[in-house]
């Protein structure tokens, strides 16, 4: 989960999210570069009498600072595509978990087998026991193993709600009508946080997700957790 | 109805629909509802000519994976009523 005030990235859960903090280290520098080159350039031109002939009139120069910006932007999107279809990549999953919006909480549908339905409400500020957090833990938790490709299903009953785990690198609209899949894999044990993404009415920033990662090996074991 | 502990693969085995090529983008909607009309139909041809619906299993597995359950409750209840709209 997020730390107060922070405003980074969290870390990495899946190997795709990892991927996206390098790519967003890689362009977020380039960034830098450009808007301190710019200021750099932009203080000098505002600090002096002189008039700089080198650029004006300038057709080679004038050439240069036209491709060298369009280089930059081919050396950013390329390794952005490369993370685009690799998330796009058939990946064989070994679990199908489906998640339904409602207006203002998520149902999970445990059903390759068996039926294990439940919904997942936030817990009321009143009922919140020493330790647990605010606004975002839940009265039931997603409970998935780790290590194992997992394919999320994810609908909503009523309006767009989006259900997102920023660590996971995972944001994906419930659409109504709609069957959105998405797939991943987490790599360490943990407890992991989100938050609906859409708008979606009244208790918007009040309908949390959490997940709850835990070895395949207990996972299978049976249900973990009370209803 | 089928047995679903018929289904079942031996402990410690998971398994869950695979990648179907027919279906290859994000909306999996229409993966979903094939497989639904596919084990329905499988069903209905099979019981007709009198042979075992074991092989329609398949079908069910994956829909009952894939599909939101209120979903197939709500297509199952137009079934019965006969005010389903897909072909069957």
């Amino acid at each position: 989960m997020a730390h107060a005030a922070q405003v980074g990235l969290q870390d990495a859960t899946s190997p795709i999210m990892e991927e996206l903090i390098t790519f967003h280290d890689h362009a977020l520098m380039i960034i830098f570069l450009i808007c301190f080159l710019v200021l750099y350039a932009l203080f000098l031109t505002l600090t002096t009498k002189l008039t700089n002939t080198n650029i004006s009139d300038a057709q080679e120069m004038e050439t240069v600072w036209t491709t060298l910006p369009a280089i930059i932007l081919v050396l950013i999107a390329l390794p952005s595509l490369r993370i685009l279809y690799m998330t796009d990549e058939v990946n064989d999953p070994s679990l199908t978990i489906k998640s339904i919006g409602h207006q203002w909480y998520w149902t999970y549908e445990y059903t390759d087998y068996g039926g294990l339905i439940f919904n997942s409400y936030m817990l009321p500020p009143l009922f919140l026991e020493p330790g647990d957090l605010r606004l975002l833990d839940v009265d039931n938790r997603v409970v998935l193993p780790i290590e194992t490709p997992i394919r999320m299903m994810i609908t909503s009953q009523d309006v767009l709600h989006s259900w997102a785990v920023p660590t996971l690198g995972l944001k994906t609209d419930a659409i109504p009508g709609r069957l959105n899949q998405t797939t991943f894999t987490a790599t360490r044990p943990g407890v992991y946080y989100g938050q609906c993404s859409e708008i979606c009415g009244a208790n918007h920033s009040f309908m949390p997700i959490v997940l709850e990662l835990i070895p395949l090996k207990i996972f299978e074991m049976g249900p973990v957790f009370t209803l | 109805m089928l047995d679903v502990e018929a289904q079942e693969p031996p402990k410690g085995k998971w398994s869950t629909p695979p990648f179907d090529p027919r279906f290859p983008s994000q909306n999996q909607i229409r993966n979903c509802y094939q497989n639904f009309l596919d084990y329905h139909r499988c069903l209905k041809t099979r019981t007709r000519r009198g042979k075992s619906t074991q092989p329609c299993e398949y079908y069910f597995r994956v829909y009952h994976s894939l599909c939101p359950i209120s979903w197939v409750e709500s297509w199952n209840e137009q079934i019965k009523n006969g005010i389903f709209a897909g072909k069957i």
